[in-house]
């Protein structure tokens, strides 16, 4: 059962309430589930969360986090974006301090260029960038910016959706 | 009506009706406690001695009843003591509302006197949690407590309960329903796969039914009965279903899994049909998984959708009430008119009457020593299945579901997931104050009695006249017995000889002692015992060295049972010369 993992992205509504993040990860911990990222954040009724959680398993593993995370009382509906078999978009923001003095500065730069990266801090000595994108561009971005020399990095985690009319929202 | 805090609680458990509330209180219940004196004629109040017993009792009075168990302590250490009540009652799913004190809100986080993060503590064990965070919400939590308790895959919910909200004032009505959003249990199963599951019953040539808690919780006895007996199967039970089928019925197979007979596993080895229903393919039941009912369809019925295909991956699952799903099944049956069950089914019954006649559970009974065995069988005798019969955890747990004929649902309380040594005796009191005029018997060890033995305190006060039978080999038997057949016979830590006189011990709590060493004198020492109208402890000392067989080692296929004792001649005359009990003078 080891060999055959895959990676999910599952998205949630959960009740905004104290308590709910930690039954959540509390879960993923007691089961022996892993969590990849996890975010969260208010959605426009300020008494739901949207939390979205890349995980990896098996698939019967998968299936059964879907379940457990039904299970618990303050969460309000899963869905499981890779097994809905409907595109999704997935973006990830981060920010990622370098040193850029010298021949790096310019390196740094152009690179924030190529990946439309946007500088949001500048010193004598560092440029703080901040990229947007799904996993393969901001990973492209961090392996070229490593050789400038990477002082800080700071990631969101995945946020996603899918694509098209359909959506995830309280029936 | 404008009320305080306190008096909201009881109000409240009034109105959700009920009986008894088991508890201990402390500083941060104190004032509900004050309160009570106002609600004692309406509501009764057992003080335990130990809050873990105080759960216990909850939920054998839950398991008993079907309706929710109460427990009431303080915060800090009468809440953590509650701890191993709740993950025991969230294991087996029995309905147990469970209310902590807690300190004040303003000092919560502050590591207060008796503070502790109980509903931290407890996110894994329980069903839910609160903790109330003004006056203003305790009603509500209270109703959605209650209701989170009992409906769907039953299960514990803690109420954390701070000083100032008990004491602070609201104003009081408890509302009429519940409304939650996320939270919508599914009662009857799938037309579609009620179909699907009749159209395999209706092809199988060996079907046999898995039943479990299930059946208890669902209150679908008839209806399983019904469907036995329409479509002529074998039922195999787990450890939570005993009486959930009768266990004099011709159809019935016993228990199934690690000790469970060799009709039950055989039948669930060679089957082509598996029905499983109110079940959780535990690892006690299934051994190894893969050889688990290998070659047959399975159809799961059960209400936690994550109960289905978590451990065995089954064809037909249906999500739903067993009382309810069962009945669909059998309106689908009905459809169904051409098909002769018993000619369908009659090679294969032949079969597993076979097997129940070949290898019936069995032991050498003895003129010398009690045998545990035998013990069982005079409690079955005496008691005809008409008695509570709660257990602790080990050997004696398992010679109770073995040997005991188990007739009525809801009558064998034990604790099966999270095997809890200890449970016995407090959920006989439980129990008995559900059923104050029935006869409860708490089957216990001698190394669990000790884990809740303070409890006799409370039998004495309330007269509570449960009757404590110890089956005392001196071992923590089921522990000896894996070091005896998979450890070298090393007793690593597992003597307990040096132990209490239990009759003199049960006498100073002020309740009646009796023992018993002979099997002459066993049955009419049991039936004093019963026949007494207190609580007694009777002290049965039995063959120390004696073994729960059949046996499927851990982790093994439940078709290789070990059916007899692996031992030589010499080791036999070893535990013959045993020494005898040594008790301290």
């Amino acid at each position: 059962m080891k060999e055959e993992r895959e990676k999910h992205i599952i998205a949630l509504l959960v009740e905004n309430k104290p308590g709910v993040l930690a039954r959540i990860a509390g879960l993923f911990s007691a089961k022996n589930y892993n969590i990849l990222s996890l975010t969260v954040g208010e959605t426009t009724d300020p008494e739901v969360s949207r939390m979205t959680i890349v995980t990896e398993g098996h698939p019967l593993i998968i299936e059964q986090i879907v379940k457990q995370l039904r299970k618990l009382i303050d969460v309000i509906k899963v869905m499981d974006l890779t097994e809905v078999g409907e595109k999704y978009v997935e973006r990830e923001l981060v920010l990622v301090k370098v040193n850029a003095k010298g021949e790096s500065r310019a390196e740094a730069m152009r690179i924030a260029q190529i990946f439309r990266g946007n500088i949001v801090d500048v010193s004598p000595d560092t440029l703080t960038i901040e990229f947007t994108g799904n996993e393969e561009k901001i990973e492209a971005a961090i392996n070229l910016l490593k050789e400038c020399g990477i002082r800080e990095l700071a990631r969101t985690g995945k946020v996603a959706m899918l694509r098209g009319t359909k959506s995830l929202k309280i029936s | 009506m404008r009320l305080k805090g306190f008096e909201i609680f009881w109000e409240s458990l009034i109105r959700e009706g009920v009986e008894v509330v088991f508890g201990l209180p402390g500083g941060a219940v104190i004032s509900i406690y004050h309160a009570y004196a106002k609600y004692r004629d309406r509501i009764k109040h057992i003080l335990v001695r130990h809050e873990q017993a105080a759960v216990h009792a909850a939920d054998g009075y839950a398991r008993s009843t079907g309706r929710p168990g109460v427990a009431l302590v303080t915060s800090g250490p009468g809440a953590t003591n509650t701890v191993t009540g709740i993950a025991t009652s969230y294991m087996d799913s029995s309905p147990v509302v469970v209310f902590t004190g807690q300190v004040p809100t303003s000092l919560i986080g502050m590591d207060a006197f008796q503070e502790a993060d109980i509903v931290g503590i407890t996110r894994p064990c329980t069903k839910h949690n609160y903790i109330v965070k003004s006056t203003e919400e305790l009603a509500k939590t209270i109703k959605e407590a209650f209701y989170i308790a009992r409906t769907g895959r039953p299960g514990p919910v803690l109420v954390d309960i701070p000083r100032d909200v008990s004491t602070g004032e609201a104003e009081f009505e408890y509302p009429e329903s519940v409304y939650i959003r996320s939270y919508n249990p599914n009662i009857k199963g799938h037309p579609y796969q009620v179909k699907k599951a009749v159209d395999a019953i209706v092809s199988a040539k060996r079907p046999v039914i898995y039943a479990g808690g299930g059946i208890n919780w669902a209150n679908a006895y008839d209806e399983l009965k019904m469907l036995v007996e329409i479509i002529q199967v074998p039922v195999a039970l787990t450890l939570m279903g005993l009486g959930a089928f009768p266990g004099d019925h011709e159809l019935f197979l016993g228990m199934l899994g690690m000790h469970g007979t060799y009709a039950a596993n055989m039948a669930v080895t060679e089957c082509d049909l598996l029905i499983a229903i109110g079940v959780r393919f535990d690892d006690r039941v299934t051994g190894k998984v893969d050889d688990f009912a290998r070659d047959a369809i399975k159809i799961h019925i059960d209400i936690d959708p994550a109960s289905i295909s978590k451990n065995v991956i089954v064809d037909i699952p249906i999500v739903g009430d067993a009382k309810v799903v069962l009945s669909q099944l059998l309106d689908e049956l009905r459809e169904r008119k051409n098909v002769n069950w018993y000619e369908k089914h009659k090679e294969w019954l032949e079969r597993v009457k076979e097997w129940k006649k070949k290898y019936p559970l069995k032991y050498e009974n003895s003129d010398e020593v009690i045998k545990p065995q035998y013990v069982m069988e005079v409690v079955s005798e005496l008691t005809q299945g008409n008695a509570y019969i709660c257990t602790d955890v080990g050997q004696h747990q398992m010679w109770a579901a073995q040997f005991i004929k188990h007739k009525y649902p809801r009558h064998f309380i034990t604790s099966g997931g999270l095997g809890t040594m200890g449970f016995g005796f407090p959920a006989a009191i439980g129990v008995q104050a559900a059923h104050p005029d029935d006869l409860v018997i708490d089957i216990a060890g001698d190394g669990s009695i000790q884990m809740n033995i303070q409890e006799l305190a409370t039998v004495k006060q309330y007269n509570l006249p449960v009757k404590v039978v110890i089956i005392n080999n001196g071992y923590l038997g089921m522990v000896r017995q894996w070091q005896e057949l998979f450890f070298d016979r090393v007793y690593s830590e597992t003597d307990i000889s040096v132990q209490p006189d239990f009759v003199r011990l049960a006498e100073a709590y002020g309740v009646k002692g009796l023992r018993a060493t002979k099997p002459a004198e066993l049955e009419k020492v049991l039936t004093e015992a019963f026949e007494h109208k207190g609580p007694v402890v009777v002290d049965v000392h039995v063959d120390r060295e004696e073994n729960v067989l059949p046996m499927v080692p851990a982790g093994g296929s439940i078709r290789n049972m070990i059916l007899a004792p692996p031992r030589t001649k010499e080791e036999d005359d070893r535990i013959k010369e045993a020494k005898p009990l040594d008790f301290p003078s």
